[in-house]
């Protein structure tokens, strides 16, 4: 495999807290050396990253892609390489899929698709219970063989909390941790926040209690099991507040937010534009400023996409009436910057929520820079500007809410295990 | 939503009754109360929409508001289509399909009613320049000529909206008149519109509207001068909504005595189908204060009104850019 010496960049490994220009090394896969003064290393290839940063590849912890079972939307192919080009190097992805991700030859599947794409990586999360029906347990041991990191309820809460107490002990049995979806299913019965918006507009709601009564179920349940338990995309002030308090008990539970739910509010939904259909449901503007402000204090310290591309009929039609969920790989890296920009959280924290914090839960090698790591990198252009248009994003899914957005930063150059698997510079 | 106006401010469709001024819901009434001679005329027609084409496209049944707005067309000379659509046979075919194919058949205009809340929106954003899109209801969201409707029930009885208290009784939760005539009643300056509903029929934050929550009936009715009924939907009863039709009679049905602490003169009015003995008793509902039948007529002046708004200023924005 070939050498590389990516040369004079700000190396950002928010890992370890380093922050320097300097030179990254790069043989067999893995970084051999970095820093302002790096040992001796003949690069056949040396690529000059002077005014750019130099980041872990990002690890994005929830990405549908749609493969196998809706390739109408997208598949691995597309939008492994939609991720690429965005700066992603792993995408993570829930394991509701058709068929479900509870067998070792769907992982497999999976994997074959993904290696083909030559793109970033994909991370198949198992299913908690067998076609996550909620009712038997999964294969945990054989996913986990097959390459799962971690399982998952994909979305779908396990309803009986004995069989997802039995489901979270299982997991712990075999080192799993399980991301669970914190939602009561029969409270969340609609598509927008519960509250003036949706009266206004005639949708029905989902109130924030849909998320606190989930968490209020699955906290004791996890507690009881001692797992490793992660929550995924807590959209509430209330939420928050709920799990702040668990983390004083059982700093160990974590949490992400979408990104999307760190800009946007349930006000962008007036004119019914479907784009800003997701679940859960774009909230207050006191959600969204909790939401940042846990960032801030770390009791949220993962962010994802949520990427959930769709084609475009499933959003064509009235609100309620269309699919939820937003295409969210391409705007992720600016987006993330874009906090830094409006000073909601500092840069290498803001660079951990998606790149050394999903690799700790899940255990991945990736997500940081240093000697010795897997050398997964993306190379950016910080400033660089861009519009967020449907041509310009690179996901079969246009269905962004960030559409017309003018946004900074793009991947120059994307690693995965050394390799380049996207290269921008003759757009420069 | 700003779809329905114009640049000039002008009504291009009619989706709703928020964000209306009261200038211009005052001349849909004056409009209205024009056409209102012409119903008593011999001949009912006048030839202000000759050559123009209606579509009426129900994707959910309705037999009053889609004869008055036939009769409202047919009235003002317009050629009218009524397109029922079972909400099975839309299957294969999405709305816009169905909506670019009958626009090909050269519409001027749709009146739509859809189960789903924006689908008129949808509709209005979707049409080609010149055809105006008029909402005949859409899920729990709007329906701006039954409102319109009231309204102009209400001025030709009671004349000015601003000393006016308005109760408006039942299912809010998934009552789309409620919305509109909230929204109606508040841009027309009236002094006070009151909801009353048992707290499951109530949608939350319904105060952020402009309108003051009663979950009990004779507080709610106290000095009202227009009492308002709302069709409560068999179906709301198979749900966790309400245990039982009777039940909800006994607490939130209206009846002759249960009027008491409304104003002597109050009026009563219903959108209908009325559910008699369920959300009213016959005996109110038939009786002197009642001008439910009223409404009905009052519908096709509305419409007609509306129609002829909205199509006058296709024409002028046609006439302008020609």
């Amino acid at each position: 495999m070939s050498r590389l010496l990516i040369s004079q960049g700000r190396i950002l490994d928010p890992a370890s807290g380093y922050d320097e220009i300097g030179d990254v090394a790069i043989a067999d896969g893995r970084i051999v050396d970095l820093g302002s003064s790096i040992g001796d290393f003949s690069p056949e290839r040396t690529i000059d990253a002077k005014g750019l940063w130099v980041i872990p590849g990002l690890i994005d912890l929830s990405a549908r892609l749609r493969e196998p079972g809706a390739t109408r939307k997208a598949d691995i192919a597309s939008e492994a390489r939609a991720a690429a080009a965005a700066g992603i190097t792993t995408l993570v992805m829930p394991p509701d899929t058709q068929p479900v991700i509870d067998m070792a030859s769907v992982v497999d599947l999976i994997q074959h698709r993904a290696e083909g794409a030559n793109a970033a990586r994909v991370v198949p999360l198992g299913a908690l219970t067998q076609g996550l029906l909620g009712e038997h347990l999964a294969g945990a041991a054989a996913l986990a063989a097959a390459g799962c990191p971690a399982l998952s309820d994909g979305g779908q809460p396990v309803q009986d909390t004995l069989v997802l107490r039995r489901a979270l002990e299982y997991a712990k049995t075999f080192g799993l941790p399980c991301l669970l979806t914190p939602l009561d299913t029969h409270l969340a019965q609609g598509c927008l926040n519960e509250g003036a918006t949706a009266t206004r507009l005639g949708l029905p709601g989902v109130p924030v209690a849909a998320e606190t009564a989930g968490l209020g179920r699955q906290l004791p349940v996890a507690e009881v099991s001692g797992a490793r338990v992660h929550f995924g995309r807590l959209s509430s002030e209330a939420g928050v507040r709920l799990l702040d308090q668990a983390k004083q008990h059982h700093p160990e539970l974590s949490a992400d937010v979408a990104i999307h739910q760190l800009f946007l509010t349930e006000q962008d939904a007036v004119g019914y534009d479907t784009r800003f259909h997701v679940q859960p449901p774009l909230r207050s503007i006191f959600d969204r400023q909790a939401l940042r402000q846990a960032l801030k204090a770390g009791t949220i310290g993962i962010i994802c996409s949520d990427h959930q591309p769709h084609e475009p009929d499933a959003k064509e039609g009235p609100f309620a009436n269309t699919a939820a969920g937003a295409s969210g790989l391409d705007t992720l890296l600016s987006l993330i910057l874009r906090l830094v920009e409006e000073e909601v959280i500092d840069l290498l924290p803001a660079l951990a929520t998606v790149t050394s914090k999903p690799a700790e839960l899940l255990g991945l090698e990736s997500g940081r820079l240093a000697a010795g790591a897997v050398a997964d990198i993306a190379v950016i252009d910080p400033h660089q500007p861009w519009w967020c248009t449907p041509k310009a994003l690179k996901s079969r899914g246009k269905n962004s809410p960030f559409l017309g957005w003018e946004l900074n930063g793009r991947a120059l150059w994307t690693f995965v295990g050394g390799r380049p698997v996207h290269t921008a510079s003759a757009d420069r | 939503m700003s779809v329905q106006l114009d640049e000039q401010g002008r009504l291009q469709h009619f989706l709703t009754t928020e964000g209306l001024s009261s200038t211009l819901l005052t001349q849909i009434l004056d409009t209205a109360e024009s056409f209102f001679g012409v119903i008593d005329k011999s001949v009912k027609k006048v030839p202000l929409l000759r050559g123009r084409t209606v579509i009426n496209l129900f994707f959910e049944s309705s037999t009053r508001t889609r004869t008055t707005f036939e009769l409202a067309a047919k009235r003002l000379s317009a050629d009218v289509l009524n397109v029922d659509v079972g909400t099975t046979t839309v299957k294969g075919e999405s709305l816009l399909d169905m909506l670019q194919n009958l626009q090909a058949m050269q519409a001027d205009m749709f009146v739509i009613r859809h189960s789903a809340s924006g689908a008129a929106e949808f509709f209005a954003s979707h049409v080609n320049p010149g055809v105006a899109v008029l909402n005949a209801g859409d899920g729990w969201h709007a329906h701006p000529t039954q409102a319109m409707l009231d309204a102009f029930t209400i001025r030709r009885h009671k004349g000015d909206f601003e000393p006016l208290r308005i109760a408006i009784v039942g299912d809010i939760r998934h009552s789309r008149v409620a919305r509109s005539q909230i929204h109606a009643f508040n841009g027309l300056g009236a002094g006070e519109v009151r909801v009353v509903a048992p707290a499951t029929l109530l949608p939350t934050d319904i105060e952020s509207l402009g309108v003051q929550v009663y979950t009990d009936l004779s507080a709610g009715l106290r000095d009202a001068d227009v009492v308002i009924a709302l069709r409560l939907q068999r179906e709301r009863m198979q749900g966790a909504l309400l245990p039982s039709e009777a039940e909800y009679f006994r607490h939130y049905g209206l009846t002759e005595s249960r009027l008491s602490s409304a104003k002597p003169d109050a009026i009563v009015m219903h959108p209908g189908p009325i559910n008699r003995g369920v959300e009213i008793d016959s005996a109110l509902a038939d009786g002197p204060r009642s001008v439910i039948l009223e409404q009905v007529t009052n519908g096709i002046a509305v419409r007609m009104a509306v129609m002829a708004m909205v199509l006058g200023t296709q024409a002028e924005a046609a006439g302008d850019s020609a």
